[in-house]
């Protein structure tokens, strides 16, 4: 039974609630539960009136089943009869029902809207804020649309009372982050703003949070909020400890409103005026002042309110990032409470300082604490804690503190906690990679961490140290002697295993002179590792064999053997049966000469942004690394060495200089590309047998006469039409029924891929179409996962690529690998792309199958854009401006305003048109909110330069987009594609 | 002052006592987003930090007696005055049922939410003073008790 029964105790529910506490188990439970919904059902349907107390009684005995967890899916009408009563009591809990069990049915919610609307004009306070809690509780756009337009009127109309005020406030701001295009600036607006200055806390509390929000928003229409907020703040610092009465929180004036009020300045930069800034800057140091003073309670919420506004304070300090001093006080401050006895404020200094770290006044400040952060990390009992001070350390890394840094990170690791490892790990590789001062220390510390903590080293980080070695002939030799040495540990990680295959493959060379690793002893040490591999590195091995063949003659009869032994060339899986035989042939019939150019030294790679560095922002968010710091890691990165985000594939390294038929040339080596592609010409013959026997060639019947023909030449330069090689499926007829028409939806399918190159393309009921795709000048590679979501098999799978009418003379697309197999999980399916010149159009995807008796068919736009092909240019802003200028023909500039379709925040666009392929260029806009981009789209005949200036107004949330390229027809594309973007 | 997505009031059995959603989530999102969290705090040990990152969210918990309470905020907010807005909804819980226990939310979970309504409203402090919040809750219950009195009477000659 209850403890106690404030108000009108409900007996019934009691009871209620006392028999569901003493039931003893979940059966029981349900029991009891469906028993009373049985009673509160028939009380509901029966034919005597319930009266308000009884109906009063059963919602809440609902809204108590709910909350245990339970479906409700009746009781609402009688809720809404509830709030419609006169009864305060009654409208209480009928409200309280409907804001927790929100139901769309449309005539519900037009009888809650009616008795909402009736309490909001009741002027009885008490009605009203009622009325008001329910629509910000619920915040559906119904309710927005009903009284987005009522609620300003209240909040600023001069009789109304305060509570109603307050609780206008913030219904009104539900309802603007809910829909923000229904609450419509006006007159209401300018009024609002003095609310800052009201007499009554609360209200101020309560507005305050609604002027934030909307100034975030409109920054120009609320600016004069900085000033009042500047002269409320300082009356508050200034007030003593008891003048606000029951505002004052153990002994601290207002601390919610202050937090506010410092949280509201952070939307704008410092003030302009010099009075009201010296005023402000008045009451940071009287923050920072307080922060000394002996504590006026020992309650720890006497600490927690005042360092709350110390936080936010010195958050606003940062956002100003223009006050030495008090930036280098903020820091000082924090570095205290580094070594305070509350976790808390350890935890909030270590998370606080990481923001100081970056701004150029206060870095050497915080780099001071170096030793108290390291031993954070050591002794701090607290995971979250400990990864507060791995993030810091990572903030305060510069080239002076990077090898004391990486090395405490490292030994870190060895004990790390496994839900940090990932992160940590790449932490390592990017600072290791960025302050690198000799490669030989970056060599030793990518391989540590593989040694450490091989398990968390993502493909990104052992491809990087690849492309680095490849990259910088002064540090092969060493990388070859280190990957040796690592691998005579007698357990040694798998990657550490692909990096020496991959290294000693191309570089084995280069240590072969000393006996003690001499080829023989070099590969009898790769494979012993061979067995205990999997298939992915076993392959990759396979490829460092053949290249062994050609850097170390004397190899060949002892990897012959190898090759030719029934577990290899036999293999059950096809990937390596197919090195084995294709690899086994090429030494056997290719001249030493042909060998060599095969099998050459891989070419250097192409400058692109660090691929781990992407990984981290992509684990951590757009928001987490900087655009500076992105940057930074770019020009840094490319000082120091040039690096594709490819990852060195086996195949790729095996055929790096391979001259294959096909255009594509597999120059893409993305995963286990398949060979057939990279295979080299001299293998021709060879490769005719194993195509036949994998499958597309044979089935290209499949697709149409002109595939069928085209298949036996293998694709040319010259050729300008479509190539469809091979459809899959070899042993089923495909279902030969025309394809389908592209969806209706076809087009959104494919502009969702405009700035991202992975995700589901397509998914329905019985299919899921996932897609990945690389893209490197004017080539492309691009997997496509056909999930069967049933637990049936689907019959003559089968898929076509076309190109319809012009297309074809612009873009290649053909198969590489088919979509086998006859339904069941998974099928994949890789396509590569040439682009000719640039289109317009996208290719087709027609994919047919049965299932269940029935033909599906489907068509749908492969998310290949002219976009895809870009390659970004980074220029300073007079170079910009400069081609800019040079552009200025009428057909080369495409223009085109529109509303804003998706948030307008920074990082999202940022992110968007990175992920277009553009370079977004910094400080080249006079105005900071405008964005710059320039990049170079590659095809095969030509390069087109594009420029890109998209001017956001956040206040009309529109945006006007201006592409500006050397071909008009690719400025008019770009502009239609990015204009579905935003 | 911050951007509150939701307050969960759970036992140490785990058993959720108190629920408020202030981001619109389906039910099933809910119910997962529930228990995941409340197995994470449950796990964590008695003097460990009052923050973590949680998904893309910061979790701000504190634990009075059998009861933890616990706010989602957002990445950008404020966690000690979090931390002190769960106190004083602790105090208000306190001072209007005589010194709480859980019982008095089990019992009148219905109170816990209209405390909670004129404290914080759509994640935002509405009122901190806790005399004017336990104002408006006590001239409720006084209403409350003014509409109860004549109910006999109206049932007698049948308007309700």
């Amino acid at each position: 039974m209850p403890a106690v029964s404030k108000g009108d105790g409900m007996r019934g529910l009691a009871v209620f609630i006392s028999d569901i506490r003493n039931c003893k188990s979940k059966e029981a439970e349900i029991k009891r539960i469906n028993k009373e919904l049985a009673n509160i059902r028939s009380k509901f349907k029966g034919d005597k009136a319930l009266d308000g107390y009884s109906k009063k009684k059963y919602v809440c005995k609902l809204l108590f089943i709910f909350l245990l967890g339970h479906d409700i899916d009746f009781g609402h009408m009688e809720a809404v009869n509830l709030l419609s009563s006169n009864k305060y009591t009654e409208k209480q809990i009928g409200y309280l029902f409907i804001s927790v069990l929100v139901n769309s049915n449309s005539e519900l919610i037009r009888l809650i809207n009616n008795a909402i609307k009736n309490d909001l004009s009741s002027r009885n306070p008490t009605f009203m804020c009622l009325a008001l809690h329910c629509i910000a509780n619920v915040g559906s756009r119904e309710m927005a649309e009903a009284f987005a337009s009522e609620i300003p009127r209240i909040l600023v109309a001069g009789d109304t009372m305060d509570s109603v005020k307050q609780s206008a406030a913030l219904c009104l701001l539900r309802l603007y982050k809910t829909s923000p295009d229904l609450v419509l600036m006006g007159e209401w607006t300018s009024r609002v703003v003095h609310l800052l200055n009201d007499q009554h806390m609360g209200v101020v509390t309560a507005a305050i949070s609604l002027i934030t929000c909307l100034s975030q928003k409109n920054p120009d229409e609320f600016k004069t909020c900085v000033s009042l907020a500047v002269s409320r703040l300082s009356r508050i610092v200034s007030s003593a400890s008891t003048d606000l009465q029951d505002y004052t929180y153990y002994f601290v004036p207002a601390p919610w409103l202050s937090c506010k009020l410092l949280r509201l300045l952070q939307c704008y930069p410092p003030p302009e005026d010099g009075a009201v800034k010296g005023r402000l800057v008045e009451c940071l140091e009287t923050i920072l002042n307080k922060a000394q003073e002996p504590p006026k309670s020992k309650k720890v919420q006497h600490s927690n309110a005042k360092n709350a506004i110390l936080f936010e304070a010195i958050a606003l300090i940062i956002h100003y990032d223009s006050e030495p001093n008090l930036l280098v006080r903020a820091c000082n401050q924090l570095g205290q409470f580094l070594q305070h006895r509350e976790t808390n404020l350890r935890y909030l200094a270590l998370e606080s300082m990481c923001t100081l770290a970056s701004s150029e006044f206060s870095h050497e400040a915080v780099k001071t604490h170096i030793e108290t952060v390291i031993n954070a990390l050591k002794t701090e009992r607290d995971v979250s804690v400990r990864q507060r001070a791995a993030d810091l350390l990572y903030a305060m890394c510069d080239r002076s503190n990077a090898k004391q840094i990486v090395a405490e990170m490292l030994s870190y690791l060895e004990t790390a906690d496994y839900s940090i490892r990932e992160e940590m790990v790449l932490k390592v590789a990017i600072l290791a990679e960025k302050y690198a001062v000799d490669y030989s220390w970056y060599v030793d510390t990518i391989l540590n961490l593989i040694r450490i903590a091989g398990d968390y080293v993502s493909e990104e980080v052992w491809y990087r140290v690849i492309q680095i070695v490849i990259n910088r002939d002064d540090v092969q030799g060493y990388a070859a002697k280190t990957v040796f040495e690592a691998l005579q540990a007698p357990a040694c990680h798998e990657n550490m295993v692909k990096v020496g295959g991959y290294i000693l493959g191309e570089f084995g060379n280069l240590i072969a002179g000393d006996p003690r690793s001499s080829p023989l002893v070099q590969f009898n040490l790769l494979h012993s590792k061979f067995h205990l591999c999997s298939v992915p590195t076993r392959a990759l091995l396979l490829s460092a064999y053949i290249k062994f063949i050609n850097l170390f003659p004397e190899t060949k009869a002892t990897i012959q053997e190898v090759l030719r032994c029934d577990s290899q060339i036999r293999n059950s899986d096809v990937e390596l049966q197919q090195r084995a035989v294709e690899y086994l042939k090429l030494s056997s019939i290719a001249s030493t000469d042909v060998l060599a150019t095969v099998l050459e030294e891989m070419p250097p790679f192409p400058e692109r942004e660090s691929s781990i560095l992407a990984k981290l922002k992509k684990k951590k968010g757009p928001g987490a690394v900087s655009v500076t710091e992105m940057e930074d890691g770019k020009r840094e990165g490319g000082e120091l060495n040039g690096g594709g985000d490819r990852g060195p594939d086996a195949t790729t390294m095996a055929a790096s200089n391979a001259s294959t038929p096909s255009p594509s040339a597999d120059l893409l080596g993305i995963r286990s590309a398949a060979p057939v592609s990279a295979a080299p010409s001299s293998a021709g013959s060879l490769l005719v047998d194993v195509f036949s026997e994998a499958g597309p060639a044979a089935s290209s019947a499949a697709v149409n006469d002109e595939g069928f023909l085209r298949d036996l030449e293998p694709p040319t330069e010259t050729s300008d039409s479509l190539l469809v090689e091979g459809s899959g499926d070899s042993d089923s007829a495909p279902p030969s029924e025309d394809p389908a028409p592209p969806l209706s939806e076809a087009d959104e399918l494919l502009n969702k891929f405009v700035c991202k190159n992975n995700g589901v393309l397509f998914e329905n009921q019985l299919l899921q179409i996932g897609i990945k795709s690389e893209y490197r000048q004017n080539l492309g590679r691009m997997y496509l996962f056909y999930g069967n979501k049933t637990s049936v098999q689907f019959a003559s799978f089968s898929t076509t690529v076309s190109c319809p009418g012009e297309l074809q003379s612009h873009i290649l697309v053909f198969q590489t690998c088919g979509a086998t197999g006859g339904g069941g999980a998974q099928i994949q399916q890789v396509l590569n792309i040439e682009c000719l010149t640039d289109f317009s159009e996208a290719p087709l995807l027609n994919i047919k199958f049965r299932y269940g008796g029935a033909l599906q068919n489907l068509t749908l736009k492969l998310p290949v854009t002219i976009n895809k092909f870009f390659q970004p240019t980074e220029m300073a802003s007079q170079d910009f401006f400069q081609r800019w200028k040079q552009l200025s023909q009428p057909q080369q500039e495409a223009q085109k305003i529109f509303k804003a379709n998706n948030s307008m925040d920074t990082e999202v666009l940022k992110a968007k048109l990175l992920g277009l392929g553009m370079a977004l260029l910094d400080n080249v806009d006079p105005n900071p909110e405008n964005y710059v981009c320039a990049g170079v789209i590659q095809t095969k005949g030509q390069q087109v330069g594009c420029l890109l200036r998209l001017e956001p107004n956040a206040q009309a949330q529109m945006y006007r987009l201006t592409l500006r390229c050397s071909k008009d027809s690719v400025s008019k594309r770009l502009c239609e594609l990015l204009a579905e973007q935003f | 002052m911050s951007k509150m997505q939701f307050m969960l009031l759970f036992s140490r059995q785990g058993k959720l006592r108190l629920q408020k959603w202030y981001v619109p989530l389906s039910d099933k999102e809910r119910k997962k987003i529930s228990r995941d969290l409340v197995q994470t705090i449950l796990a964590r040990k008695p003097k460990m930090c009052s923050f973590l990152e949680w998904r893309d969210l910061k979790i701000v918990y504190k634990r009075y007696a059998s009861l933890y309470f616990c706010c989602a905020v957002e990445d950008q907010d404020n966690e000690l005055i979090t931390l002190e807005i769960i106190h004083r909804y602790v105090e208000l819980l306190d001072k209007y049922f005589g010194s709480v226990c859980e019982l008095d939310i089990i019992f009148n979970f219905e109170k816990a939410y209209f405390i909670l309504d004129e404290f914080l409203l759509g994640g935002e402090a509405q009122e901190t003073s806790k005399k004017n919040v336990l104002k408006a809750i006590e001239q409720a219950d006084l209403l409350q008790e003014e509409a109860e009195a004549p109910r006999s009477v109206l049932e007698e000659i049948g308007l309700t």
